[in-house]
C-alpha cells in the first residue's frame, strides 16, 4: 500500500507557502494597489497637498490625442518586435541545432547579446545608424535613402524595432534550441524515412511539437515590449520625433517621471497593467488551445 | 582615479575621527560628471578644510532629472539632503513647493550671515528670485546660449564675417552648403531652448504672460506670435535642402560642430571645454543672431545651468553651516577662479569685475560671451527668465512640435498653436496641484 506523509493542520503548510507569499504581496500587491490608489489623487511631486479626485485622471488621459497614438504606436511595435525576434530566433535555433563543426561557439555567441543592458543596447544602434555620424547610416544614404531617424518616424521605429529585437533574440533562441532538442529524433527520422523533405519534416512535425514553447514565447515576448523596452526608447528616441515613437510604458515614464504628474501616469499604469492581464488571458484562453503538449 | 578617490576618503575618515567630533554633516546631492565633479569634490574639501564645525558630503546623484527625482523621493520618505542641485527648468517645481524648501536669503538672514543680494549678477539670480526679488536659490552653474563658429569653414565658403543677424547666417548657410557642406548648413543642439525660449528673450517677445511666469502659475502660453512663426518657417523651408538640420532635443548631437559638419551650431556656453579639447580647427563664439527687423533685438539672453537648493525641515545649525559654505562659495577670488578655470558663468559682480580687469577676457574671449549676452540690456519682463511648472514636460511638447513642422507634417503655425494648447493644459495641471 502506498505511504502517504500525513500533515496535520494548518500550521505547517502556511508556514511554507509564507515567504512565497510574502514576496507576491510586498513586491506585486502592495505596489499595484498604491498605483491604483494614486491614480484618483492628484498630487504635487513632493506630496505636500493632495486631493481626492475620482475618475478626473482617467478623464483626462482619454482626452488627450496623444494617449491614442501612443495604443497604436504600442500595438504597431509590440506586433513588429514580437515577430521579427520569434522568426529570426527559430531560424537561427534550427540552424544551431544541426550537427555543424564550431556549434558550441556558435550557440554561445548567439546568446550573448542578452546580457547587454537595455540602454546600452539602444545606444549601441543609436551611434551605428546617427544620421551623419553613424557607421552604417553611410551605405544607407549611399543607396539613395535620406536615413533621418531624428525627423522621420518610420526610420526611428525601424531603429527601435531593429535594436528591441535584436535584444530580445537570444532569449527565444535559447528556448527554441531547448525546445528542439526536446523534440524525439525517432519522430523526425520516421517522417524523414516516410519521404517527407526538410521543409515538410518542419512545418509538419518540427513547428507543431514546439508550440508550447512558441506559445509560452510569444507571451513573454509581449510583456518584454510592453514593459522592458522603454530603456531603448530612452536612449534610442526619446519618444520622438513628435511623439511618434511614445508607447504606453514610455508614456508613464516620461509623464511620471520626467513630468512629475504621478496621478496621471499611476493612470496610464493602472490601464497598461489591465492591458497586459486580459492580452495574457486572451493568449491563454484562445491561443493555448490550439498548443499540441 | 577610483583608488585616488577611496584613498581620499579613508584619509578623510580618518582625519575626522581623530579631530574633530561634534562636527555636523551637510548633504549636498549633485548631477556633475567629469571635470564639473572634480569641480564639485574639490569645492567640498576645501570648505571642509577651512573650518572645524561643519562637513559638506557630496554625493553623486546621476543625470538632472535624477537628482532632482531623488531630492523629491529622499524628502517624502523624510531624509532629503541639506543641499539639492536643481536644474533650471525644475525652479518652479521646486518653488511650488513651499512647504519642502527653505529660501536661500532667508537662511542666510536667519543665520546672521552677510548676504547682499545685489552683489550678484541680475542676469543670473533674477531666474532663481521670487517677482519681489527674493533669491531662493543659490546659483551654481551657469551658462547660456551662444554661437560656436568654425572660422576655417567659414572662410574656405567665402563668408568673410562672422554673421550676426539671422539673415546674415541664413546667407552664410547657403553658401557653407554651396562650398560642400551638404549636409549642414547650419543647426543647434536644444531645439526648444534654442527656438523658443532664448529666441522668445533675445526679441524681447514674451513666451508667456504674467512675465514669463515669475508673477504668477497662472501664466498662459503665448510663443505662437507671428515672429515665432516666421522663425520656425524659415527653419522649416532650409531643412528641405539641409541649409538648416535639426539636431534634436538636447546636446547630444554637439559633436556634429567639433566633427566640422556643421560650421555654425547655436549650443550652450558650456561647450566650450569640449570644443577646447576637440576641435581640431580655428574657432570662436559670438553672440546668438537676432532678426534685425523686430524692434528692440537684440535684448539679453536667459541662462541655463543648475542652481542650489536648500530643502527645508532642517535644524537651525545646520542652516548655519549651508549658509557659511554658501558664503564661502560666493567669495570673489574664489568665484574668478572657478569661472576662468572651469568656464561656468561667475555669479557675483565683483567676480565678473576682478575678471574683467584682469584682461583674462583679452585672452580668452569665448568665455565672455555669455556674459555680454546676459548683460546686454538690463532685462525686462520678457528677458528676466522663465517660471513655468512641469517645464521639463512642456519642453518635450514643444519639440515634439518643432520636429513635426520640420518633418513637414504640419505648417508652422499650426505646430506652435498646438505647442500653446498642449503647453497650456500642463500649466493648469501644474497650477492645481500647487494650489
Amino acid at each position: 500500500m502506498e505511504k502517504r506523509a500525513h500533515i496535520s493542520g494548518w500550521t505547517l503548510p502556511l508556514l511554507l507557502i509564507l515567504p512565497q507569499m510574502a514576496i507576491t504581496v510586498i513586491f506585486f500587491y502592495w505596489p499595484a494597489s498604491q498605483a491604483i490608489w494614486q491614480s484618483f489623487l492628484r498630487e504635487d511631486a513632493f506630496g505636500l497637498a493632495s486631493e481626492f479626485v475620482g475618475f478626473e485622471n482617467y478623464v483626462s488621459l482619454f482626452e488627450q490625442p496623444e494617449y491614442y497614438r501612443a495604443m497604436v504606436t504600442t500595438a504597431i511595435f509590440s506586433s513588429l518586435v514580437a515577430f521579427f525576434s520569434l522568426a529570426c530566433a527559430l531560424l537561427l535555433a534550427t540552424q544551431a541545432d544541426k550537427n555543424i563543426r564550431g556549434g558550441q561557439a556558435f550557440k554561445t555567441f548567439l546568446i550573448w547579446p542578452y546580457a547587454v543592458a537595455p540602454a546600452i543596447a539602444g545606444v549601441l544602434w543609436l551611434f551605428m545608424f546617427h544620421p551623419t555620424l553613424g557607421t552604417l547610416s553611410k551605405p544607407i544614404k549611399a543607396i539613395g535613402i535620406d536615413w533621418n531617424p531624428m525627423l522621420n518616424a518610420n526610420h526611428a521605429m525601424t531603429l527601435l524595432v531593429l535594436s528591441a529585437t535584436w535584444k530580445q533574440i537570444s532569449y527565444n533562441f535559447l528556448f527554441f534550441l531547448a525546445g528542439l532538442q526536446a523534440i524525439p529524433k525517432s519522430v523526425i527520422e520516421a517522417a524523414a524515412i516516410d519521404g517527407a523533405g526538410p521543409l515538410r519534416r518542419f512545418w509538419t512535425v518540427i513547428f507543431p511539437l514546439l508550440s508550447p514553447t512558441t506559445f509560452f514565447l510569444l507571451v513573454v515576448n509581449i510583456v518584454y515590449v510592453f514593459f522592458d523596452t522603454f530603456g531603448i526608447i530612452d536612449a534610442v528616441t526619446g519618444g520622438g520625433p513628435a511623439g511618434q515613437t511614445t508607447t504606453l510604458v514610455y508614456k508613464v515614464y516620461a509623464d511620471g517621471r520626467l513630468g512629475g504628474d504621478l496621478g496621471g501616469s499611476a493612470a496610464q499604469s493602472v490601464i497598461l497593467m489591465i492591458i497586459v492581464i486580459a492580452l495574457t488571458a486572451i493568449q491563454f484562453r484562445y491561443v493555448e488551445r490550439k498548443v499540441q503538449y | 582615479m577610483m583608488k585616488k578617490s577611496l584613498l581620499g576618503a579613508l584619509a578623510l575618515g580618518l582625519a575626522t575621527s581623530t579631530s574633530a567630533f561634534a562636527q555636523t554633516e551637510l548633504q549636498w546631492w549633485h548631477a556633475m560628471t567629469g571635470a564639473n565633479n572634480d569641480v564639485v569634490n574639490k569645492l567640498a574639501e576645501e570648505f571642509n578644510a577651512s573650518q572645524k564645525d561643519y562637513k559638506v558630503v557630496v554625493s553623486y546623484k546621476g543625470q538632472y532629472a535624477d537628482t532632482l527625482n531623488a531630492g523629491i523621493a529622499a524628502f517624502r520618505a523624510g531624509n532629503a539632503p541639506h543641499i539639492l542641485q536643481v536644474f533650471e527648468v525644475g525652479t518652479a517645481t521646486m518653488m511650488g513647493a513651499r512647504g519642502a524648501i527653505k529660501p536661500v536669503q532667508e537662511m542666510m538672514k536667519e543665520a546672521g550671515e552677510k548676504f547682499d543680494p545685489q552683489a550678484y549678477l541680475p542676469a543670473i539670480t533674477g531666474y532663481y528670485s521670487t517677482a519681489k526679488g527674493e533669491m531662493l536659490s543659490m546659483p551654481f552653474n551657469s551658462s547660456s546660449m551662444v554661437m560656436w563658429i568654425n572660422k576655417d569653414e567659414l572662410k574656405k565658403a567665402g563668408v568673410a564675417e562672422i554673421p550676426k543677424t539671422w539673415p546674415q547666417v541664413f546667407d552664410a548657410a547657403k553658401k557653407l552648403k554651396a562650398a560642400g557642406h551638404d549636409t549642414c548648413g547650419f543647426s543647434n543642439a536644444w531645439a526648444s531652448w534654442a527656438n523658443v525660449e532664448q529666441f522668445s528673450a533675445w526679441h524681447n517677445i514674451p513666451m508667456a504672460t504674467k512675465a514669463n511666469g515669475l508673477d504668477g502659475f497662472d501664466t498662459e502660453m503665448k510663443f505662437n506670435s507671428p515672429q515665432h512663426v516666421k522663425h520656425l518657417q524659415n527653419l522649416v523651408d532650409m531643412q528641405k535642402d539641409k541649409t538648416y538640420d535639426y539636431s534634436g532635443r538636447d546636446s547630444k548631437s554637439e559633436g556634429r560642430f567639433t566633427s566640422g559638419e556643421c560650421a555654425i551650431f547655436l549650443t550652450s556656453s558650456g561647450f566650450y571645454g569640449n570644443v577646447k579639447a576637440n576641435a581640431k580647427f580655428d574657432w570662436a563664439n559670438a553672440p546668438m543672431p537676432y532678426y534685425p527687423d523686430i524692434q528692440g533685438a537684440p535684448q539679453n539672453s536667459i541662462i541655463g545651468g543648475a542652481s542650489l537648493w536648500v530643502m527645508g525641515g532642517k535644524k537651525a545649525d545646520e542652516y548655519k553651516g549651508v549658509a557659511k559654505f554658501f558664503t564661502f562659495l560666493s567669495d570673489t577670488d574664489r568665484q574668478a577662479k572657478l569661472h576662468q578655470e572651469s568656464g561656468y558663468l561667475p555669479i557675483t559682480k565683483a567676480a565678473y569685475e576682478k575678471t574683467k580687469a584682469s584682461g583674462f577676457y583679452e585672452k580668452n574671449p569665448a568665455l565672455q560671451t555669455a556674459l555680454i549676452e546676459l548683460t546686454n540690456k538690463e532685462p525686462t519682463e520678457n528677458s528676466r527668465g522663465l517660471r513655468f511648472g512641469n517645464m521639463v514636460q512642456i519642453r518635450d511638447v514643444i519639440s515634439e512640435e518643432i520636429e513635426a513642422a520640420l518633418a513637414g507634417q504640419k505648417p508652422a503655425k499650426d505646430a506652435l498653436d498646438t505647442a500653446v494648447t498642449r503647453s497650456n493644459q500642463i500649466l493648469r495641471q501644474f497650477e492645481r496641484t500647487v494650489r
